[in-house]
């Protein structure tokens, strides 16, 4: 193998598609996510109008029950595996070594991995279209509708390996970032000095590892069920189809708290930059988000409420539900205690992280109305259940999307997003939001079962369903209003200056874009919300920062070189699960692809850990056996020249910007200090107000 | 951020600094043990729950020979002994030591998965299938998969056995060899309790004529009992 390798030499373009293809920068890889995520967005948004147009209308005939069928099953399918999770993931990868102060993630050609099983696993389960066997059986596939007696055709197939394909990438990029968390934060960024979206970020990334092995295992029993004659799920052979449901939800309701922990993260860091406020009670918010990551495990079962669990279980995953609230409440209490007497700038990312609160305090109250089971049997498989996840999951976690993306946009590209189409595009949303799902509730309350197809006129749901679908239009709108936006100001000259915001986070002392080596000099860290406190000393020291980090010669820095081989291994990764789709029937290969896949993933991955460093880099490179396995330029930290900081001045020269006891900043005049609750002295002399 | 511009050269270090000084490989292999006891915890709970439901024979009581298993347990667990061997060598640099530990391990490795297919192609002669009841369902399955672990590790072993040949393999890269161990040993961890759960425990499970209060009836009635 050593030969293929030494053949072969490490690509090293930084311009043009090979670039793209070939990159293991966390920014571009961000990119990537975030643009095949987007046009999955679209995809699933599409076949969210075919649902909204076949139901505007009793009797309606537009589509068939089947299509029907397909069309919510995959609308769920994309919207949470292949938008809000893909969404969330471009903006760890974009935003978290920046956040953390480091030159990359811990491996960056897992990373890269990670995006093109991504992209491969959701071409996969959109490939069902071609051959017209989408899958039908609904976004969570109850057993034994998904047995081959009643899906005969191979739309679960294609179901069940996408989400296999899916899951490795998932699992991949997790594993990469709680390590890239835990372990290459820059000095001095303790756990508790980490912004609130990389607490998120881990947590959710916890949750992925220890939660996607249960569904892999669902998914397994389910394919061998339907291609090897197994009884997981057939109750002729024994089995018990409520082991589908409780496998899937072990996996779902973590899944819950995956789609919208990043999502929070993202809103604790929008909150306070434009109410130019620390957010309130800090460790509060983190401890919460890390309660909501545990108990997130032990509420699995208020989804089977219905199946008929027995009393005392019932009333167990009740309380845990319940108490499950709490922490959620205490999170929302203290973004409002973060706004409350803050110097508010309704900037559009501002909007929507507002307008996640506001919906996300809607859905959760919905969500605590079928924690009650005995309400919940009046709401089970009906529209409240449709009205309360889109509530969660597109009020809720696509809200806070929109925010990371008004809130970071300027430091992708140096260009601000238009804020007047920007606000326009808010509006359109949380209005097209409002009047597309609260009647649902009404509907869902009235008895309006979800998944049919069509309805009677006598059942009086008409005027509300058109309503929804009117509402549709309007979210329509908005986000070809965003496309728009996106348009107008990738055009214009870059205007946004490196720190628009005047935010908090470590991202904003670098130049916009972000060099490729992110920090020329790796930043020391003193406090939370490092970026004020430099801010603040420099204005009280009279020379106030308004300018980026100084670049430097990127020669200087030694970062990872692009490769090939995440491709190629990612494309092993496809043809294991693809080809499983195709059932030779022999005797004793009756799946022969997948070995083929097996092989190139196998290829793959012995040619990435043999492979040579970039040629400019070789001279420099002290042991070129490093190769094995290793990511043999785990970057971080060439060693470069910590700024040297004279110790006492941070206490001496903002005594009123800094609290003297634990050392974090504060942007306003409190008497005691949010984060350690010491009294904060009086300021010893004026200052300046930036 | 620092005002400072200059940045000194690269000058390569054998492990760049972590923030709490685990290197990030070990991390990144900590982490995916993790991710893997939740796969085999899920298949595990999957046989658990369906213990005693097989409908049809052959059952475990029928077909189990825990002494043959209990040799290739024994095997298993030797290598794991060799693989410790291994890297100590490894740390000490004692080449001819690596690579026999090594190949040692693969080898036990490889006695142990030779004793799975012996054993699958018996119970199938005997007319345990994987679609024959729930008890050859979950069998297949679950120490199918295992034996799938055991063999990607003996490839892992193998292929470090192969760098090996050239003296790549030392105690500067005894990380290399520390990874595959930790997944090793982890393999042969979880083999103890599927070996104690399905032959010591499950190996003279009956069908359902057996006494139905020993088992719970079904996942349903398993959570009504909690």
């Amino acid at each position: 193998m050593a030969t293929l390798t030494d053949v072969i030499d490490r690509p090293s373009s930084q311009s043009g598609l090979w670039s793209w293809i070939t990159t293991v920068d966390h920014k571009r890889i961000g990119v990537l996510y975030g643009v095949t995520a987007f046009i999955f967005l679209l995809l699933g948004g599409l076949e969210a109008g075919v649902i909204r147009l076949q139901l505007a209308v009793p009797d309606n005939t537009l589509v068939d029950p089947d299509t029907f069928n397909q069309m919510f099953t995959m609308h769920g399918t994309t919207m949470i595996f292949l938008v809000i999770m893909p969404l969330s993931a471009s903006f760890f990868n974009f935003v978290i070594p920046l956040a953390i102060g480091a030159r990359d993630v811990a491996f960056p050609r897992l990373n890269a991995f990670s995006y093109w099983v991504f992209l491969f696993g959701g071409l996969l389960l959109n490939a069902s279209f071609l051959t017209n066997q989408a899958p039908d059986a609904g976004w969570f596939s109850y057993a034994n509708l998904t047995e081959k007696p009643f899906s005969a055709n191979q739309g679960l197939d294609y179901w069940a390996l996408g989400l296999q394909v899916l899951g490795v990438s998932s699992l991949a990029a997790a594993f990469n970032f709680v390590v890239t968390i835990v372990n290459m934060r820059a000095p001095g960024m303790s756990l508790m000095r980490m912004p609130l979206f990389v607490w998120m970020t881990l947590v959710t990334s916890i949750l992925l590892v220890l939660a996607f092995p249960v569904i892999t295992v669902g998914l397994i029993e389910l394919t061998f069920d339907r291609n090897f004659g197994t009884n997981f799920f057939v109750p002729e052979g024994g089995g018990d189809p409520i082991l589908w449901q409780h496998l899937f939800w072990v996996f779902g309701h973590p899944e819950v708290y995956i789609l919208i922990l990043p999502a929070m993260g993202i809103v604790s860091e929008v909150l306070p930059t434009f109410s130019r406020k620390p957010l309130f009670g800090y460790p509060v918010v983190v401890f919460s988000g890390v309660v909501i990551g545990i108990m997130g495990w032990a509420v699995w079962s208020h989804h089977m409420f219905t199946v008929g669990l027995g009393p005392v279980a019932v009333s167990v995953f009740m309380i845990t539900t319940m108490l499950i609230a709490v922490p959620t409440g205490v999170k929302i209490f203290n973004w409002i205690g973060t706004l409350w007497g803050g110097q508010i700038d309704l900037k559009t990312a501002m909007l929507f992280a507002l307008g996640f609160v506001a919906l996300f305090i809607v859905g959760g109250l919905s969500g605590v109305s079928h924690a009650v089971a005995p309400s919940d049997n009046q709401q089970q498989d009906t529209y409240y259940i449709v009205a309360h996840i889109h509530y969660v999951l597109f009020g809720g976690a696509l809200f806070g999307i929109f925010a990371g993306v008004y809130y970071w946009f300027p430091k992708l590209t140096g260009k601000l997003l238009h804020e007047g189409i920007g606000k326009l595009h808010f509006w359109l949303y949380f209005i097209g939001m409002n009047i597309t799902f609260f009647p649902m509730h009404y509907l869902g309350l009235n008895g309006m079962p979800r998944r049919i197809y069509t309805y009677a006129s006598e059942f009086g749901w008409d005027g509300l369903n058109m309503l929804a679908s009117l509402g549709y239009l309007v979210l329509l709108a908005g986000t070809l209003l965003f496309i728009v936006n996106l348009m107008i100001s990738l055009r214009k000259e870059p205007d946004a200056g490196h720190d628009p915001w005047d935010a908090p986070g470590l991202e904003w002392s670098i130049a916009s874009p972000p060099p490729t080596y992110n920090f020329a000099t790796i930043p020391q860290v003193e406090g939370l919300d490092q970026y004020w406190i430099e801010k603040r000393r420099a204005e009280a020291e009279g020379h106030p920062i308004t300018e980026p980090e100084a670049p430097v010669d990127p020669s200087t820095i030694h970062m990872p070189s692009p490769s090939y081989w995440p491709l190629v291994t990612a494309i092993g990764v496809l043809i294991l699960g693809g080809g499983m789709l195709v059932d030779t029937g022999w005797d004793y290969i009756r799946f022969p692809i997948p070995f083929i896949g097996g092989l190139i993933c196998f290829i793959g991955i012995v040619a990435w850990a043999n492979e040579p460093p970039a040629k400019e880099h070789a001279g420099d490179d002290h042991h070129p056996e490093a190769g094995h396995g290793a990511e043999p330029h785990a970057m971080v930290a060439a060693p470069v020249a910590v700024a040297e900081r004279p110790a006492g001045a941070a206490a001496a020269h903002s005594v009123r910007l800094i609290c003297s006891n634990c050392g974090n900043q504060l942007s306003t005049n409190f008497r005691f200090c949010p984060y350690c609750g010491g009294a904060v002295e009086n300021p010893a002399e004026p200052h300046q107000e930036g | 951020m620092a005002h400072q511009m200059e940045v000194s050269h690269h000058a390569p270090e054998e492990e760049h600094p972590t923030s709490t000084g685990i290197n990030n490989r070990k991390l990144l292999m900590w982490v995916f043990l993790s991710s893997d006891c939740l796969f085999f915890g899920s298949l595990i709970a999957t046989y658990m729950v369906y213990r005693g439901q097989s409908l049809v024979g052959p059952y475990p009581v029928d077909i189990i020979d825990v002494p043959i298993t209990t040799i290739s347990t024994f095997v298993l667990l030797c290598s794991s002994f060799a693989m410790v061997r291994a890297l100590a060598a490894t740390n000490e640099d004692r080449q001819g030591g690596i690579i026999f530990w090594l190949l040692m391990t693969a080898f036990l490795g490889s006695i142990f998965i030779g004793f799975q297919v012996y054993e699958f192609n018996l119970f199938r002669e005997e007319g345990l299938r994987i679609d024959t009841n729930l008890f050859g369902t979950t069998f297949f399955t679950l120490t199918g998969f295992h034996g799938a672990h055991v063999t990607l590790g003996i490839v892992w072993l193998l292929a470090l056995a192969w760098i090996a040949r050239k003296g790549r393999l030392g105690p500067k890269t005894a990380l290399d060899v520390e990874l595959a161990g930790l997944y090793w040993h982890f393999v042969d961890i979880v083999w103890i309790v599927i070996f104690t759960l399905i032959y010591l425990i499950g190996g003279f499970d009956t069908g359902p004529a057996g006494d139905p209060s020993l088992v719970p009836h079904s996942i349903t009635g398993f959570l009504g009992l909690i």
